[in-house]
């Protein structure tokens, strides 16, 4: 096997066994993706000669532990020191951060090695990566297909070999929805598990960043690196971080599974609801209790989503207006106009959408019609998964209504690219942790399997998780994108 | 449901976007669209539930009143489109 396919755990052990240099490993990388970037378009940025810098450095202290010598990406939303930050936006197209975000700075802390930053829809506003400012990104199992969104450069980049994990973001599915569709790992943690310093804000009491890899063992060591308390971000809670690790045991005797009867409804392919059933019986037989439960309001998160997440990115978005960073119109008379035309200028389509949808709900007159109503509507949601998880450790689901869609299927009413979120907004509604493992193909596509935990309860996740993959072997099956 | 030209144009200048003609006719309709499918949300009486605008529960993080190192300056004007003796520069507003 070359050494670009290895995952994170095997390139600790080559490290460490002086089998592979990470001179070797960052080559390796770099080769695989000459040879199928201009297919994939994962990447915004690369940079092949700091990470080499950085690898021969690692090789000549001869530090290997933790990720030390190991190759990774970002998604472009997370602010890298020195390296360009876009939010694949032509607003930040040439903003540089002068400092790295928490996560990216505790990766470079354990020894990582940066390979570039990913592509996404613009401001992780999207399903499909297609509203990325610069270019789509393609799913390597199908270059036709979309690789999903918003992290859709993050998962098809490790789908494809070309890194063997990434960071993500994830804010009404934009971490699981893109492992889904491209057969990897993705998980999203419980809000306030991971620090969103740096990290571009899109709805500030949704997103949460996340982990991209092709074994379950991979997202466990990058979690504990990148969780835990954050003195420069007052949501990221300070409450006992385990080792994630501990929980990689082939053993889930015991386990209340419950799967939300609304979850398996129409709307949801026919496909992917046996693929999942099929999988619930491969816990069943591994020992689990398997059982049908109900979230009754499930149906009523996305349009509250629709509401409360543009709301907040209005706000958000405010901050971009041609004065301390990213583009301005210069002709502009007043300072007005320069905001209005900077913003006209340098926002997409979709983005421009959620601002004035955002701006309408919170706007004087509508905002308890709009807003308010969706803040209530949140409770409900969250209620219904406290009431199941009263009895059950864990719920199971599909991640997605249906496999990867084709290029342009999903560009004209923007209702019908919202329904992609549909399994997957209100694990982030509620603040739960969801994670989303390969579980089975339709039609020679991946299909994805979310997992949805307890608050901060990432263990057993991870644990429920590994034990399907140490019995199943989706995990193994790789695409072929072919090399140009 | 449609948004009207002027409520598409009130919400515009809000948001601080200089909409085209055809722009503001676009977002009418889906703006429109995708407040008709929020209407969903009136199905549900919600009469006393108290609203959840933050999943965790939220209090002040204090931390000592002490001087650490903070970025430089210059750095932080660099990724500025018009600076002026190290200040930023916009166009006259009063």
């Amino acid at each position: 096997m070359d050494l670009y396919e290895l995952t994170l755990h095997e390139l600790q052990e080559k490290l460490h066994n002086k089998q592979a240099s990470s001179e070797e490993i960052v080559k390796a990388v770099f080769g695989r993706i000459k040879d199928v970037e201009a297919k994939i378009q994962a990447f915004i940025t690369l940079d092949e000669e700091g990470a080499l810098d950085k690898a021969r450095k690692c090789d000549a202290r001869g530090d290997f532990s933790s990720i030390a010598g190991i190759p990774y990406g970002l998604k472009d939303i997370i602010c890298s020191q020195g390296m360009k930050t876009t939010c694949a936006s032509k607003i930040l197209e040439n903003f540089v951060p002068f400092y790295d975000a928490t996560v990216a700075s505790r990766l470079k802390e354990a020894g990582g090695v940066l390979v570039g930053k990913l592509n996404m829809d613009e401001f992780a506003m999207g399903s499909s990566t297609e509203q990325s400012a610069f270019f789509p990104t393609r799913n390597p199992w199908d270059l036709d297909r979309v690789p999903g969104g918003s992290s859709g450069g993050s998962a098809a980049a490790v789908a494809a070999c070309e890194i063997p994990f990434a960071l993500g973001t994830d804010t009404g599915g934009s971490i699981r929805q893109p492992a889904s569709f491209c057969g990897v790992v993705g998980l999203k943690p419980t809000y306030g598990r991971v620090s969103r310093y740096g990290v571009v804000a899109y709805a500030s009491s949704l997103d949460q960043v996340g982990v991209f890899s092709r074994e379950v063992r991979d997202c466990a060591l990058v979690l504990n690196i990148i969780a835990g308390r954050d003195p420069l971000d007052s949501t990221c809670v300070d409450i006992e971080k385990p080792d994630y690790t501990e929980f990689l045991r082939d053993d889930i005797k015991g386990l209340k599974i419950g799967y939300p009867r609304e979850y398996f409804q129409e709307g949801i392919a026919k496909g992917i609801k046996d693929t999942v059933k099929k999988a619930l019986l491969k816990y069943e037989e591994l020992g689990a209790l398997v059982e049908e439960v109900s979230l009754p309001h499930s149906e009523y998160a996305l349009p509250a989503y629709y509401l409360v997440a543009p709301a907040e990115a209005s706000a958000n978005l405010a901050r971009f207006d041609g004065v301390r960073y990213g583009r301005r119109d210069f002709e502009a008379e007043n300072v007005i106009q320069m905001f209005s035309s900077t913003r006209a200028a340098g926002f997409g389509d979709e983005v421009k959408m959620r601002i004035m949808l955002g701006t309408y709900a919170l706007s004087s007159g509508y905002y308890d019609a709009y807003y308010l109503k969706a803040l209530k509507v949140r409770r409900l949601i969250k209620n219904d998964f406290d009431k199941v998880f009263n009895d059950f450790d864990l719920i199971v689901s599909p991640t997605t209504p249906t496999t990867a869609f084709k290029l342009g299927e999903q560009t004209g009413d923007p209702l019908t690219l919202y329904m992609n979120d549909i399994l997957t907004v209100p694990i982030n509604m509620a603040g739960l942790p969801g994670m989303s493992i390969p579980c089975g193909f339709v039609d020679a596509l991946p299909v994805g399997m979310q997992l949805i935990g307890k608050p901060f309860d990432e263990g057993t996740l991870i644990r429920a998780a590994y034990a399907f993959e140490q019995n199943t072997d989706y995990h193994t099956a790789k695409p072929d994108p072919g090399v140009m | 449901m449609t948004l009207s030209i002027q409520e598409v144009q009130h919400v515009a200048l809000l948001a601080r976007l200089n909409l085209g003609e055809e722009e503001k006719e676009k977002y009418a309709e889906q703006l429109g669209s995708i407040l008709q499918y929020a209407d969903k949300l009136n199905e549900l009486d919600t009469e006393g539930v108290e609203p959840l605008d933050h999943i965790l529960p939220v209090f002040n993080v204090f931390r000592e009143d002490k001087v650490i190192p903070g970025p430089d300056r210059e750095e932080i004007l660099a990724n500025a489109p018009l600076v002026e003796e190290g200040q930023y520069k916009v166009p006259k507003i009063i």
